[in-house]
């Protein structure tokens, strides 16, 4: 078994089989992602020794006869979640040289299960964007043509497993940050349910939105890391007391019976004509698979880009207050108080973080919140309640997980181009519905000259993961889209 | 002059909840203590960490509403107040803006002269306290001129409710006869040890004046930096002259907030209105609403002690107790519910009263053990009320007993019974001890017999000595006149 591209399923039937020690893995793994990092920039810190201690751990608990889920199973970790110990940044100069001193839950349960954490992915600061370039700490290119961006926020972790980096990642989403990075590094990026993983130890961008997720190269990987991460916990008020239902042994093989809804108002003429050609290929393979397609409707979903960037910048502006140069991170020492806070903020923050928490202020205050964030907040419900009554129609909801494959860096240049790569993952975000992204084919992009890889978005009625998880498993199984394409050789193994 | 204006007076209370645990973490919320040692990553405010509300406050807080019959609407929620400050971690504070678990509710005090008032509460609502700090280099604590400032976080997050009152009050007298009244009711309810010193009261007046029969409310100052009743008294006071002098003279009184200067006895001004934040209040999205369960309702409130003001009541009108001692017994809730169980065993309110504020808060202030708290049961004490009632013993006698009592319990009868202490009123019996009184103590017959009346004092006392107490002292006195006489 090679542990660079083995599945997590595979390593830790070995490990657990005591066929191959979790160290022996780790020792492959450490050199080798080492190596490929320099080229890729997935990771900005890795975390050699503390890799080794969770084997030597994982060694010894399956020497008492233990069975773990993951046991062995390199994981990366974005660097917005808690890690007692490691530096955890958010990929901005405010938390540089932060060390966490506690771990959060979903990393915890994740470690719990066996996994081996290789280090702290780069993100797109406090995971505010879609390309990964709003990172102020490294530059995260993307496997499969190191002159494209790996998509965003979860950047590193998408681009770590896509770039056989890591086994399995974890992500967070709040409008599409999982699922858009996952379709530009031909993964497979799942978003639960809102509420499903907690949030505690996750550093918070937007509340009411965000969500951890893992990135595997295929599907029973995701479900084996989100079986392991999620569940009711008590540190998390919002997340949601009922028993998580096991999804990785529960996976399915064809679709009969399943209506897959197609939205009305994403018309694939939207798209270029590659990349429109490989979606509607990739709907006929989900009839193929005995799926009843049906067309529904989302008439609110094109509010979805306006509604979500005022309630999550809203949300941003009041979570980011607490950096403020006084109890950790960066500080620029001021006259007083007042000049402190604003040379700290200053210098901490990146253009983005700044635009969104301008954005977010101006839309709570006094004689614009009725007309902002109030309304933005009916949108929210309206959006919801149309997937209520598309869901009435069908089982699951098709679509493109993100606007276009993976562009140039710095293609992008202002916001608005860049907030609409978001566009079929925001109103799904809005709804708190579970959705993931899986690769569905392949467009040659604009300027590009490898084709890059497409990610198709399920998304399913709230709580429903075991059956969105089978429906992805069984259009894995049937297309293998990840297996066709390679990530560019980065070392000579 | 003065008497041409009325005050019109409002009073925002915040008080901190005696809970073992802080609002939204398990540290301890402990008064004092090392700085930053009652911290953890969520009252730090640290990156990732999340709020979880805390049941028992959420209770305590309906308790107090229903103590003011207030409504306890059947959903609430938790908003953030947004502003900068160095103490507060977040730099928001997780508070109710406009659905707080108790709307309205009316606050029933007395005077010292024992008039009744009341004051409307507009609400009461549930939020964090701060940490606190301290600005050093500038010699007075102050933050002007100070070089750097420390903070200490064990407060951040304390549970803090906060009373808003109607201006509802008119004078600095019913302002402090409110606040005691939140006070003994919050100690009885044990939502909070009510310490101004300590920090777990604090209150912020808005006082204006107009004159008497003036349709509008004047323009008011926010009143700050009183701790003690006293100083809300004199603060007011103050704080009136000043609004008055003011308009007197000409001038206009400005909507700002005003600290008061406790050693020179005024209040200076702050900061004016026009310098108010914008809170941008925002429903908090790392808690789900409340939804309160009608059950829960019912069961704090039928666990509820009565309210002080319901002690108030009947100790004054149904038992004709005066204001001062009903306020004495009210202001200990334990001693309060003590009477309250003798009085229902006895039904004799005016015999007890002489016993708890009496002989049994004296053994207790001997020992430094709160009365309600030692060997003497309300049982107990009820049947000691009676015996004496029914003059099967003295008070002297009922005082001994008493005594025995609190030093090892058990039942007065039996104390009384066990050692033969049943009062003597058979003449013969007391005839015996009055002539070998007077055969002991001819000297003192002849005095006064001489016109000397209190000798008489002198013999009752050889007489119930010689019957180690147990004489009906009425009969004894009625024995010696007679006995002396016929000499």
């Amino acid at each position: 078994m090679d542990p660079v591209r083995a599945s997590a399923r595979e390593i830790a039937r070995a490990v657990n089989a005591r066929e191959v020690s979790a160290l022996e893995i780790t020792e492959t793994m450490i050199p080798h992602v080492a190596a490929v990092d320099e080229h890729l920039g997935a990771y900005l810190t890795l975390t050699p020794e503390l890799m080794r201690e969770h084997a030597r751990r994982v060694d010894a608990r399956v020497a008492a006869g233990e069975s773990l889920p993951l046991a062995g199973v390199p994981a990366a970790i974005k660097d917005n979640m808690c890690l007692l110990g490691t530096r955890t940044t958010c990929a901005s100069k405010i938390l540089e040289h932060w060390i966490a001193p506690y771990t959060g839950t979903a990393v915890e349960r994740l470690l719990a299960a066996g996994a081996l954490p290789i280090g702290k992915t780069n993100m797109d600061e406090f995971a505010m964007g879609s390309s990964g370039e709003n990172s102020a700490l490294g530059k995260t290119k993307n496997p499969y043509d190191l002159d494209r961006v790996p998509g965003g926020s979860s950047a590193g972790s998408a681009a770590a497993v896509g770039g056989f980096a890591a086994t399995i990642s974890t992500g967070s989403d709040t409008g599409g940050s999982i699922r858009e990075p996952a379709a530009f590094c031909n993964v497979v990026g799942f978003k639960p349910t809102y509420g499903r993983v907690s949030r505690y130890g996750l550093i918070a961008f937007a509340s009411s939105l965000d969500q951890i997720g893992p990135f595997a190269r295929t599907v029973e990987d995701a479900a084996l890391a989100y079986d392991a991460m999620g569940g009711y916990d008590p540190m998390d008020s919002t997340s949601v007391d009922l028993p998580l239902q096991l999804t990785a042994g529960h996976l399915r093989e064809e679709l009969r019976g399943v209506r897959v809804g197609i939205v009305k108002e994403f018309a694939t003429s939207d798209l270029a004509p590659d990349v429109a050609t490989a979606y509607e290929r990739a709907y006929a393979d989900l009839a193929a698979l005995g799926a009843e397609l049906v067309e529904v409707e989302l008439p609110t979903a094109k509010y979805g880009l306006s509604t979500y960037y005022l309630i999550a910048p809203a949300e941003c502006s009041s979570n980011l207050a607490r950096f403020d140069g006084v109890r950790y991170g960066l500080r620029v020492d001021g006259a007083d108080v007042g000049e402190m806070y604003e040379k700290t903020r200053a210098a901490g923050f990146g253009p983005e973080v700044k635009r969104r928490i301008l954005i977010g202020t101006y839309a709570l205050s006094s004689g614009y919140y009725d007309a902002y964030y109030v309304k933005a907040q009916k949108a929210r419900t309206r959006i919801a309640d149309d997937f209520r009554r598309a869901f009435e129609n069908c089982d699951v909801i098709a679509s493109p997980a993100a606007s276009s494959p993976a562009f140039a860096f710095n293609a992008k240049s202002d916001p608005y181009s860049m907030y609409l790569m978001d566009y079929y993952t925001i109103p799904v975000s809005l709804a708190g519905l579970p959705s993931l992204s899986i690769p569905c084919g392949s467009a040659l992009p604009e300027g590009g000259s490898r084709p890059m890889p497409l990610g198709l978005q399920l998304a399913s009625p709230l709580f429903t993961e075991r059956a969105l998880l089978g429906y992805a498993h069984a259009y894995e199984a049937a297309t293998q889209h990840a297996a066709k394409l390679a990530p560019v050789q980065m070392v000579t193994s | 002059m003065r008497s041409k204006y009325e005050a019109v007076i409002g009073i925002e209370c915040h008080v901190e909840l005696k809970t073992a645990s802080k609002m939204f973490c398990g540290c301890p919320n402990e008064f004092g203590g090392e700085p930053n040692t009652k911290v953890c990553p969520v009252c730090l405010a640290l990156p990732g960490a999340l709020p979880v509300p805390n049941a028992k406050a959420i209770e305590l807080m309906i308790a107090a509403g229903l103590a003011f019959d207030a409504e306890i609407p059947a959903f609430s929620k938790f908003d953030r107040k947004n502003y900068f400050y160095p103490d507060m971690p977040k730099n928001y504070q997780i508070s109710q803006f406009d659905m707080p678990l108790t709307q309205g509710g009316v606050v029933h005090y007395w005077l010292p002269d024992g008039t009744k008032k009341s004051c409307r509460l507009t609400r009461i609502h549930l939020e964090e306290d701060t940490g606190k700090s301290t600005h050093a280099g500038s010699g007075d604590g102050r933050i002007a001129g100070s070089s750097y400032s420390l903070v200490d976080f064990n407060r951040a997050g304390v549970p803090l409710m906060e009373c808003v009152g109607e201006p509802d009050i008119r004078s600095a007298e019913e302002a402090v006869g409110y606040l005691e009244a939140l006070k003994r009711t919050f100690v009885e309810l044990g939502v909070s040890d009510v310490k101004m010193e300590e920090g777990s009261l604090r209150c912020d007046a808005n006082v204006s004046v107009r004159l008497h029969g003036a349709p509008e409310y004047g323009t008011k100052a926010e009143i700050k930096n009183m701790n003690s009743f006293r100083s809300v008294h004199d603060a007011i006071e103050s704080e009136i002259d000043r609004q008055i002098a003011v308009i007197e003279g000409g001038g206009r009184v400005i909507q700002e907030t005003r600290g008061w200067d406790e050693a020179a006895g005024i209040t200076h001004s702050m900061r004016s209105k026009e310098q108010a934040h914008d809170y941008r209040y925002f429903p908090e999205p790392d808690l789900v609403p409340l939804e309160l369960d009608r059950a829960l309702i019912e069961r704090i409130r039928a666990a509820m002690p009565p309210v002080p003001f319901e002690r108030f009541e009947r100790f004054t009108e149904r038992f004709g107790i005066s204001v001062v001692q009903t306020t004495q017994l009210v202001d200990n809730p334990p001693l309060a519910a003590f009477f309250d169980r003798v009085v229902a065993i006895c039904n004799a309110p005016a015999a007890a009263l002489n016993f708890v504020l009496g002989d049994l808060s004296r053994l207790a202030n001997e020992s430094g053990t709160p009365a309600a708290d030692g060997k003497v049961t309300p049982e107990a004490l009820a049947e000691l009320i009676a015996l004496t009632e029914a003059k099967t013993i003295n008070s002297k006698i009922a005082k001994d007993v008493l005594a025995r009592l609190w030093a090892n319990g058990g039942s007065a009868k039996g104390i009384v019974e066990a050692e033969g202490l049943a009062q003597v009123s058979d003449p013969g019996a007391i005839a015996q001890f009055v002539d070998d009184v007077l055969a002991a103590n001819a000297e003192s017959v002849v005095q006064f017999k001489a016109g000397k009346e209190n000798v008489l004092k002198f013999l009752v006392g050889q007489v119930m000595k010689t019957s180690r107490g147990k004489a009906n002292p009425e009969l004894v006195e009625a024995l010696l006149r007679e006995k002396i006489a016929a000499r």
